[in-house]
């Protein structure tokens, strides 16, 4: 019991040093969870890419399931209407900028998802 | 003591995140979900990596980690030797010093432990093994030449309250494998694992007046303490183990109070004694999940103290190794990398016979690993690692790996990359010392036992193709790799049947691997898996070229697998059988020898085969029975002058087929969910 005791004091001291240095570079790592249409991994693919076109974009994580797309950006470099605007320009409709008529057309057969 | 120790090291850790996690970053070592093989490729990781699960353990007697390999055709496992009854595994057709075996990322299996290492693991413990083809990840050395295996152990967190597995064979060997575990609190688990073996008769069945396999027992304990805290990104790990195997072998009569170092009877003992601790400290960092800091340290005490006949061979391995990784994004998570520094320490007491061979060795290293992934078709890793070593001097290891999808279900892999070491020639061949050979190494200006630092540079190429075959799904793998050796610590058993020579290559050593796979899902649970496997081992030696002795150029794999469908309470019937054939292959040298202690410059090909069946009571008990070697192919004659063990022709060594005919075993797994 006493080496747990010691254990969790250490990890205690490292933890609080460390909340300390995360926190400033947080405007830098905004996370953001945007609905984008899509259907299936192909969609994934594409939208991902899309979102990783804008530069300021660190991570980008699209769930099939949900329709979420979770970003990390550096709020610095980029916004989210930039993000959102590079998906709609590739056919995906996002909850702020849809796509165009035109640009949903290009889609592949199987990525036609259901428009709202 | 060990409180302070414990804390120490934690504080040390100034900051972190788990290796294994940097791990899977690095290598991208997929693990699906839902999916119920035993074996898994994906097509997604960069590297030529497979990955076995615990079930795929679960399919041969696998007593130990060195076993658990007999369904898996990427790793050939040898036939134990005559005497010490350890199976040596081979990746690419070249030997276990090869590959960095490691163990939660931390080198285990080296040095000292070379021989036996891989018997030192139970197969229960086990979790999970990657096992990557080809030049490997820079993050954890530069040792590695033909490949990596990666095993995970068992993790205390998500680990059941209490198993227990007992075993039994024919072979008179039981095993005896309880685990515990308890979560103490939501954050801190524990699991404590203990491992009993014993081998409690002497078998004979080949008549030559020699055991077939050691008595032998074995302790083998470890506590793991785990804790994750998702909230604060802290995660750590602390090992701490202890293992005592005992071995003893030679002939029937042998009588090691009355017999040791005498000439009445030929026998030997083989003790180790080893002491483990290992830590790893990890962090991941706040809202950026894609950086995180792990710090990983070891320590290891090995002792091994044993005899062969008239030699004696004590060796005893101090050793540090410690890794600190940095990993983060460029920009964002399509360039990752990983970067950090490296220390190892090994003081080795050893003593071959009344010579003092014994030396320090330490190395430090910096690295740094850049992966590129579009997330769709193209991904590569390119590494590189600066290090000191006192013995191998200043030297830089590159590595790279790509992948790229060129269709739909298809992957195309090449890597190539370099690996130096300082061949451990007593440790790697003390099977060696059970025979009359006279160990001479012919160089005297190296600095490794007068030999030159081993190098070589390993090339290959793979592709995979996923497809129907007739309704069923099948899936076809081409591997092809090369080895180039520029150096090479050269073990001459081509000379004389008297003598094992090591001296520096001079000429060309190389390694050529083919490897064809085909795997057919017949219908639902029930799978085919099949292999064929090409090596070209060619080394220069003093008395000429020759393929290297006791590897097959041609091999088969073959193996069935079938599964009733999970009826109420879990009930099961589970098959599962493999079949090997292997090739001719090269012989020692033994010419010289009076006829009837010489053997043919090649060995008969021959095939062996396994099987198993599990009977599933529920998802609680289970029952399996299976064999080895159910043909009974025996090698003819397994000790070489057995009727005169400390005359000029004495070796035990030279095994190229099973010495113990067939084996009949039979266990019980036990689980509380």
């Amino acid at each position: 019991m006493n080496i747990m005791k010691n254990i969790v004091i250490g990890l205690l001291l490292m933890l609080v040093s460390f909340t300390a240095q995360a926190q400033e570079k947080k405007s830098k790592n905004a996370k953001y969870n945007i609905e984008v249409n899509g259907n299936c991994e192909m969609c994934k693919k594409r939208i991902e890419k899309a979102a990783f076109s804008v530069s300021g974009v660190k991570s980008a994580e699209w769930h099939i399931d949900d329709h979420q797309l979770h970003l990390i950006i550096n709020e610095e470099k980029c916004s989210l209407i930039e993000i959102k605007k590079a998906i709609a320009k590739v056919g995906h409709d996002t909850d702020e900028v849809k796509a165009t008529d035109e640009d949903y057309q290009k889609l592949h057969g199987c990525c036609m998802y259901e428009r709202k | 003591m060990k409180t302070s120790l414990l804390f120490l090291t934690m504080l040390c850790a100034a900051v972190s995140f788990s290796q294994e996690t940097i791990k899977q970053d690095s290598l991208k070592t997929v693990t699906v979900e839902g999916s119920r093989k035993g074996i898994k490729k994906s097509l997604n990781v960069t590297a030529n990596t497979t990955l076995v699960t615990s079930k795929e353990l679960l399919k041969a007697a696998c007593c130990n980690l060195a076993e658990s390999f007999e369904t898996n055709p990427s790793i050939d496992v040898n036939f134990s030797d005559a005497l010490t009854g350890t199976k040596q595994i081979k990746m690419l057709g070249l030997t276990s010093p090869y590959i960095l075996i490691t163990e939660e990322n931390v080198p285990s299996v080296r040095g000292a432990s070379q021989a036996y290492g891989m018997s030192f693991t139970p197969g229960t413990w086990v979790e999970s093994i990657q096992i990557t083809k080809g030049a490997g990840s820079v993050v954890n050395g530069f040792e590695s030449i033909s490949g990596q295996i990666n095993t995970e152990l068992i993790k205390p967190i998500g680990d059941i309250p209490l198993f227990v597995n007992a075993y039994g064979d024919s072979g008179s060997r039981f095993e005896l494998n309880t685990h515990f575990n308890k979560k103490v609190s939501d954050k801190w688990a524990t699991s404590l694992f203990v491992h009993g073996n014993a081998r409690v008769a002497k078998n004979d069945m080949n008549d030559d007046g020699f055991m077939d396999n050691p008595l032998g027992k074995q302790l083998n304990v470890v506590n793991r303490w785990q804790y994750a805290n998702p909230e604060s990104g802290w995660v750590s790990f602390l090992n701490v183990r202890y293992m005592n195997d005992e071995k003893q072998t030679g002939q029937l009569d042998f009588d090691p109070d009355r017999d040791k170092l005498t000439t009445n009877f030929w026998g030997s003992e083989i003790n180790t004694e080893r002491l483990d601790f290992s830590s790893k400290v990890g962090y991941v960092f706040k809202d950026m999940p894609y950086q995180s800091i792990g710090f990983q340290n070891a320590f290891s005490n090995h002792n091994q103290q044993s005899y062969f006949g008239l030699n004696q061979y004590n060796i005893k391995q101090q050793s540090y190794y410690s890794n600190l990784i940095f990993n983060s994004i460029i920009s964002n998570t399509m360039h990752k990398f990983a970067t950090g520094l490296n220390f190892t320490y090994d003081k080795y007491a050893e003593f071959v016979n009344l010579a003092d061979v014994s030396r320090i060795d330490n190395s430090v290293g910096a690295f740094f690993e850049y992966t590129f992934d579009d997330n769709d078709k193209f991904s590569y890793i390119l590494g590189g690692r600066m290090d000191y070593h006192n013995r191998l001097g200043v030297f830089f290891t590159p590595r790279l790996h790509v992948k790229y999808n060129p269709w739909e279900k298809a992957v195309l892999r090449f890597s190539a990359g370099r690996g130096k070491r300082a061949a451990n020639i007593f440790a790697e061949n003390q099977n060696l010392f059970a025979s009359s050979r006279v160990f001479s190494v012919l160089d005297t200006n190296g600095k490794i036992y007068g030999l030159d630092a081993e190098i070589a540079w390993n090339y290959g190429l793979s592709f995979t193709q996923n497809f129907m075959f007739f309704g069923m799904k099948a899936d076809t793998t081409i591997d092809f790799y090369r080895t180039d050796f520029q150096n090479q610590a050269v073990v001459d058993v081509m000379n004389s049947p008297q003598q094992v020579l090591f001296y520096n290559l001079d000429g060309k050593s190389y390694a050529n691997s083919l490897q064809l796979d085909f795997n057919l899902e017949i219908i639902k649970h029930l799978n085919l898996r099949t292999a064929y496997k090409y090596y070209d081992i060619a080394t220069d030696y003093i008395s000429g070229s020759f393929q290297r002795p006791l590897q097959a150029k041609h091999r088969f794999f073959g193996n069935v697998e079938y599964a009733t469908h999970i009826v109420e309470k879990g009930k099961q019937w589970k098959f599962d059988f493999t079949w090997n054939w292997l090739g001719k292959q090269q012989l020692p040298n033994t010419a010289t020898n009076p006829h009837h202690d010489r053997l043919p410059n090649f060995s008969p090909s021959f095939s062996t085969m396994n099987a198993q069946i599990t009977r599933t009571f529920s998802s609680t008990f289970e029952i399996y029975v299976g064999g080895e070697n159910i043909g009974n192919y025996t090698q003819h004659k397994a000790v070489l002058g057995a009727e005169n063990p400390f005359g000029p022709t004495f070796d035990t060594s030279i095994v190229y087929a099973p010495v113990f005919g067939q084996m009949y075993y039979a266990g019980v797994r036990f689980k509380i969910k």
